[in-house]
């Protein structure tokens, strides 16, 4: 065997195990799962990518979402996202999928507030049985105003209407 | 409609089966070792080997057997470890393979007057009953909390078989060291085994008492002194490493031993006073038995003067694996044409790392301790991810255990430490090492599915609903 075909494989081989390195540690960036963020640089306001959000729900919340299209398709006027307009996560979005939202400080919220004046889980907001979406305050020290109304019982969010909890500001957009 | 400049969209993740993404990694693990037996072929007898065929055969063989059996069985588990470990078990078997061509070792076998057997094939067996082990474990072993039952009965169990060896008839006494059992024509390690058997019980063991041990202690010049009698863990187990080291003269399984469970107090009691008792205490050990017990003087003696060793006729096996390293270089001297075969006794089994760092080079050898750095952090990872406790201590403890074996071995084949009769995980020569360290990996596979499985959606509760509705 002459001696270049060996070199080449000699160094081909390194260069294939290197390889094999490489593609197991890309493997490992693409495994770190938890919260995706998507940046969108501008501020357009276009509709979230439904196909690319629905590939990467988990599947109980899929079937949620299932659910949730047959019985509430059809209903006009049905809010889509949920959008944060004041405070230090203004821009924020949190696609309505039949899944519940919690606010507040603790790190498992969905939404989770920075800010003095929210309580560690200070408020929900899900769907009733119409697909009607509902506000609740979790009994915080603070309160939860809809408009300018502090919430004392679960309450219908009409279409941006302003939900405020401490500096943040709310509000669910078709 | 305000316009904002951090547009940003929240969704959640959930951790997806990553099944697919291991079916192709382990076809590229597997490629490799084929490529790497081609090359030594062509390098050493200017055709394509015979067994060429075979080989591909057996190792996808092997490999598709374990995917199988993680996708049915394991579904949510690490897709890397499967990968990660077959690659390693398949560049084994070609540089044991390539250690078997060599003739200088056949002509020394001879003049010692034993007949000269290929390792390679019983290699690939052991390798088949490491990955038989593997689905056995998979199969049995649905959750590991299982295990937790058995911490004490473990306990006994793992000290078993560390004694085994000690027992007059079953025990054999190899090369001055005491760690192999004769069973029915078959030699065996059982420290090997007792590796996993003890993290078990360290796991249970601290589970328990990680809020005594954590909690009760008193704090002096910044660090965490624990209790008197909260000591006397760590004081049993240096004890029992100690008597490893005397009468088993394995320095190896001794440090093995006391370095998982400092490592996993520390894990469990975040303390970092721990590791600067065990660094102590085993710092102490070592230099006492190091000067007293003359088999591990003499290992003490090689490590420190290499060359003066092979001058005067000691050992010249660290001098030949320095060697080795050294004229590697940086890109390696090619598969198949080097000259690592010198190093003679044990060259396919404790020394096999000085084999790759001559033909592969600097290059090679790092990839490969990547690729065991990879395992070791998926093992993390793993315990990261574990939800109950006592997975979380056992995925770290076997992985600490598979780290501090690696770097007993490497250290002691690069002249860092003093060499230690252990085996190079998953790569060297050595049936119980090969299925020990399978079942290893079938453990943490196992506890990275449960740690992966996605939560169960919580129940719908009617009543919720119900008080909703009612309104003053």
């Amino acid at each position: 065997m002459s001696e270049l075909t060996l070199t080449v494989m000699r160094l081909g081989f390194l260069a294939v195990l290197w390889l094999f390195v490489i593609v197991a540690v890309q493997v490992i960036r693409s495994d770190l799962f938890g919260t995706r963020v998507t940046q969108r640089g501008t501020a357009r306001r276009a509709a979230p990518d439904r196909s690319h959000q629905r590939q990467a729900a988990p599947p109980q919340q899929r079937q949620q979402q299932r659910q949730q299209q047959s019985g509430g398709r059809g209903r006009r006027g049905a809010p889509t996202k949920l959008v944060v307009t004041e405070g230090s996560l203004t821009g924020t979005t949190v696609a309505l999928q039949g899944q519940t939202i919690t606010l507040g400080r603790a790190h498992d919220s969905t939404i989770v507030l920075d800010d003095d004046y929210a309580s560690s889980r200070h408020a929900r907001i899900y769907p009733d049985r119409d697909g009607q979406w509902i506000v609740e305050d979790l009994g915080s020290t603070n309160g939860t105003y809809l408009d300018r109304t502090r919430l004392t019982a679960p309450t219908p969010i009409p279409l941006g209407a302003p939900i405020r909890i401490g500096k943040t500001v709310i509000e669910l957009r078709k | 409609m305000s316009s904002t400049s951090n547009t940003t969209t929240i969704s959640t993740v959930g951790p997806p089966s990553r099944r697919n993404t291991e079916l192709a990694m382990l076809a590229f693990a597997v490629i490799i070792p084929i490529f790497a037996y081609a090359n030594v072929g062509l390098a050493m007898s200017d055709e394509l080997p015979s067994g060429l065929l075979n080989y591909g055969l057996g190792l996808g063989f092997l490999a598709a057997v374990g995917h199988l059996v993680v996708r049915k069985w394991a579904p949510y588990a690490d897709p890397l470890l499967l990968p990660l470990a077959t690659l390693i078990n398949g560049l084994g078997l070609v540089i044991i393979w390539r250690l078997d061509q060599s003739r200088r070792l056949a002509a020394r076998a001879e003049a010692a007057g034993q007949t000269f057997t290929a390792a390679a094939p019983r290699q690939l067996m052991y390798s088949a009953l490491g990955i038989a082990l593997f689905v056995a474990v998979l199969l049995l072993l649905k959750d590991h909390r299982k295990l937790q039952r058995y911490t004490y009965i473990s306990m006994f169990f793992s000290i078993v078989l560390l004694l085994l060896p000690l027992v007059p008839g079953l025990g054999m006494n190899v090369f001055g060291a005491r760690i192999w059992i004769s069973v029915a024509g078959f030699s065996i390690q059982p420290a090997e085994f007792a590796k996993i058997v003890i993290a078990v019980f360290f796991a249970g063991y601290l589970m328990v008492k990680r809020d005594a041990l954590a909690l009760a202690s008193r704090r002096f010049m910044g660090m965490y002194l624990p209790r008197g009698r909260d000591l006397f863990p760590i004081l049993t187990v240096w004890a029992i490493s100690i008597l490893i080291l005397v009468f088993e003269t394995d320095l190896g399984t001794s440090l093995l031993f006391f370095g998982m469970f400092v490592v996993m107090l520390y894990v469990a009691t975040e303390r970092t006073s721990w590791i600067v008792f065990g660094l102590l205490m085993s710092a102490v050990g070592a230099v006492t038995v190091g000067s007293i017990e003359p088999h591990v003087k003499t290992r003490v003696d090689a490590w420190l003067d290499p060359f003066a060793a092979f001058d005067n006729g000691t050992t010249d096996q660290i001098a030949q694996a320095m060697m080795a390293f050294g004229s590697g270089g940086t890109v390696g001297t090619g598969l198949g044409q080097g000259n690592s075969d010198l190093i003679g006794f044990a060259a396919n089994s404790d020394f096999i790392l000085a084999t790759v760092g001559e033909e592969l080079g600097l290059a090679g050898t790092m990839a490969i301790l990547l690729v065991y750095a990879l395992i070791v952090e998926r093992g993390a990872r793993t315990a990261l991810a574990a939800r109950d406790p006592f997975g979380k201590m056992l995925a770290i403890g076997l992985s600490a255990a598979f780290a501090i074996q690696v770097f007993v071995v490497a250290g002691g084949v690069m002249g860092l430490i003093p060499l230690t009769g252990m085996t190079m995980p998953f790569m060297a020569y050595g049936g119980s090492s090969v299925i020990a360290n399978w079942a290893l990996i079938a453990v943490l596979i196992r506890i990275s599915d449960t740690a992966r499985r996605p939560a169960p959606a919580p129940a719908p509760s009617p009543d919720a609903e119900m008080t909703q509705v009612v309104r003053p």
